[in-house]
């Protein structure tokens, strides 16, 4: 017996995505507990990056359902998820250049703010927002780059801006789309840390190749292979399983 | 150095009624409306990424409004103005629910397309609107009873008018709801994913962008006493985007710079050179291959290289 879905943070039940005749994403049905640390791993193509595309609405499935927190938000619009407290970050940094680092993240803040409408204020007027903004810029260690535009900094730099904007919206369930990519060691550390310290009232469920980090923060993993689930659970249980060596880590 | 820029605009503005001669001062009120027109569209292409090529349908049917409601229904110019602004304003609503449905080239081809359909009406229908005699025989308004018939007194309300319209733009493009305009310019699907609605975004601003593309023609018909199809025209929308762009778009001066631009060599080269559209497509190509961002960004870059190397 499954428990009622309120108890479920996440929950996609048969989902199914097709582009032509390429199925990507197959029957796939996944619960994440409130507060859980989910892993999803799978080899190039196993359609990762689509799931989170469906979960966060950039992509329509060709059936199936997915719930946040008991509600059915398989066909609403990526705007009305974020306000439902679901928010994502990008494998392909995804920010905003021309922009300061402070002014990334208050964009993050403001998209759930009723602010955003405003036409009649400077931005600058909102103090609390600047605030706000500089704290979570803060906790990610880059407070002393607020005022430089993100064309300025480093790419590792970069990837935690990325994860700031995410963090400053305080979501009930964080995608992280392989936060670690592209890094150098030290800076894996860094982020690695962030990742640890990101509060368990925020469900978090992460795609990422670099598994001697990842298999660290995660206490659950799904394994995905030509869209569809192989092997779903216990970190351990899944690491163990036949099927992930033979998919997954080589014999 | 920033008191000497402000004072240099607001000499500007305020000293031809005092200095020139009525050429110049309607000139200027000429450039005004055409700088109230491009900074609207500027809106839409500069702060919105939203490339349109139909833009004079704004400023064309708020003339003709306002021009067949005095001459031919017998409204007064208060009325009119009301009528005119209100009716421009639902047109954007409804024709950016058609247009936002693209973005990019598909947007650009909607708004083309849309305002082909006015100027082809503008011609065709001439029971109403006399086709390609136009309009004429207008009157100004007199607000407040100051009659606007003298240059001058038409250059100060201009002026005032634009003004204001330059401010709440500048608001507008400064506020938070700029701030998601923006953002949704450069990343909308990231915006999306924060919890902003893009489509949404986009249809305020292009319906604000129409109500000052209106608010211009009101001018633009005061000014002229006169309306014709040509107003509506893809050449009047062309004008204005080329002035956007020369000028700097997603910047606040450069349509104001941009706009002064066409039409100083519209009045100045056209007086010397039978062919002026030639010669400004030279300088759109030079500005283009010298300050690719706009006149006002490069030469404000200019300015700062010049310090840098001076100190």
């Amino acid at each position: 017996m499954t428990a009622p879905a309120e108890n479920h943070a996440l929950e996609v039940v048969n989902l199914k995505k097709a582009f032509g005749g390429l199925t990507v994403t197959q029957n796939v049905s996944i619960t994440v507990r409130p507060g859980e640390r989910r892993l999803i791993i799978g080899p190039n193509g196993a359609g990762k990056t689509t799931l989170f595309n469906l979960i966060s609405g950039d992509l329509r499935p060709n059936s199936g359902l997915i719930r946040l927190f008991g509600n059915d938000i398989t066909y609403l619009p990526p705007y009305k998820r974020a306000h439902f407290g679901l928010s994502r970050t990008y494998q392909i940094i995804t920010l905003f250049s021309d922009d300061t680092l402070q002014h990334n993240v208050t964009l993050g803040l403001l998209g759930l703010r009723t602010a955003r409408w405003h036409i009649w204020r400077p931005i600058s007027f909102y103090g609390d927002l600047a605030a706000a903004a500089r704290k979570t810029l803060d906790a990610v260690g880059l407070l002393h780059l607020a005022a430089h535009p993100i064309s300025d900094i480093a790419y590792g730099e970069k990837r935690r801006v990325e994860l700031a904007i995410a963090l400053a919206q305080r979501p009930r369930v964080l995608l992280l789309d392989e936060p670690l990519a592209g890094l150098s060691n030290m800076e894996r550390a860094t982020v690695k840390s962030l990742i640890a310290a990101i509060p368990r009232e925020t469900t978090v469920i992460m795609i990422e190749h670099d598994m001697d980090t990842a298999l660290d923060l995660a206490e659950t993993v799904t394994l995905l292979n030509y869209g569809r689930v192989i092997v779903d659970g216990e970190r351990d249980t899944v690491i163990a399983d036949e099927r992930t060596r033979e998919v997954y880590l080589g014999t | 150095m920033k008191w000497l820029g402000a004072a240099l605009i607001a000499g500007s503005l305020l000293l031809p009624p005092f200095l020139a001669g009525d050429f110049y001062i309607n000139l200027a009120s000429q450039i005004l409306i055409a700088a109230i027109f491009a900074l609207s569209l500027n809106l839409l292409v500069g702060f919105g990424g939203m490339t349109s090529l139909g833009h004079a349908s704004y400023l064309g049917v708020a003339a003709y409004i306002s021009a067949l409601l005095t001459s031919k229904y017998g409204f007064g110019h208060g009325a009119a103005a009301i009528i005119s602004i209100a009716g421009t304003v639902a047109m954007a609503a409804f024709f950016g629910v058609i247009a936002l449905r693209a973005t990019g080239l598909g947007f650009l081809m909607i708004t083309l397309a849309l305002s082909q359909v006015l100027w082809g009406l503008a011609y065709r229908l001439s029971d109403v609107t006399n086709g390609d005699n136009g309009v004429a025989g207008l009157t100004r308004p007199a607000p407040f009873g100051v009659s606007l018939d003298r240059p001058v007194s038409f250059y100060w309300f201009v002026l005032i008018v634009a003004v204001i319209a330059f401010l709440m733009m500048t608001i507008f493009v400064s506020s938070a709801f700029g701030s998601s305009l923006k953002g949704v310019r450069d990343q909308p699907r990231r915006m999306a994913a924060l919890g902003f609605n893009p489509w949404l975004i986009r249809w305020i601003t292009f319906v604000y962008a129409g109500f000052w593309g209106g608010v211009s023609g009101l001018l633009y018909v005061y000014y002229h006493k006169y309306v014709h199809p040509t107003s509506l025209s893809t050449t009047s929308s062309a004008e204005a985007l080329l002035g956007v762009i020369a000028g700097g778009s997603g910047t606040l001066g450069g349509p104001v710079a941009g706009a002064a631009l066409v039409l100083l060599m519209k009045n100045y080269a056209s007086a010397y050179v039978e062919r002026w559209n030639m010669l400004l497509g030279l300088v759109f190509l030079f500005i283009v291959l010298v300050m690719p961002s706009g006149v006002v960004p490069g030469v404000s870059s200019l300015v700062a290289k010049l310090r840098r190397v001076s100190r």
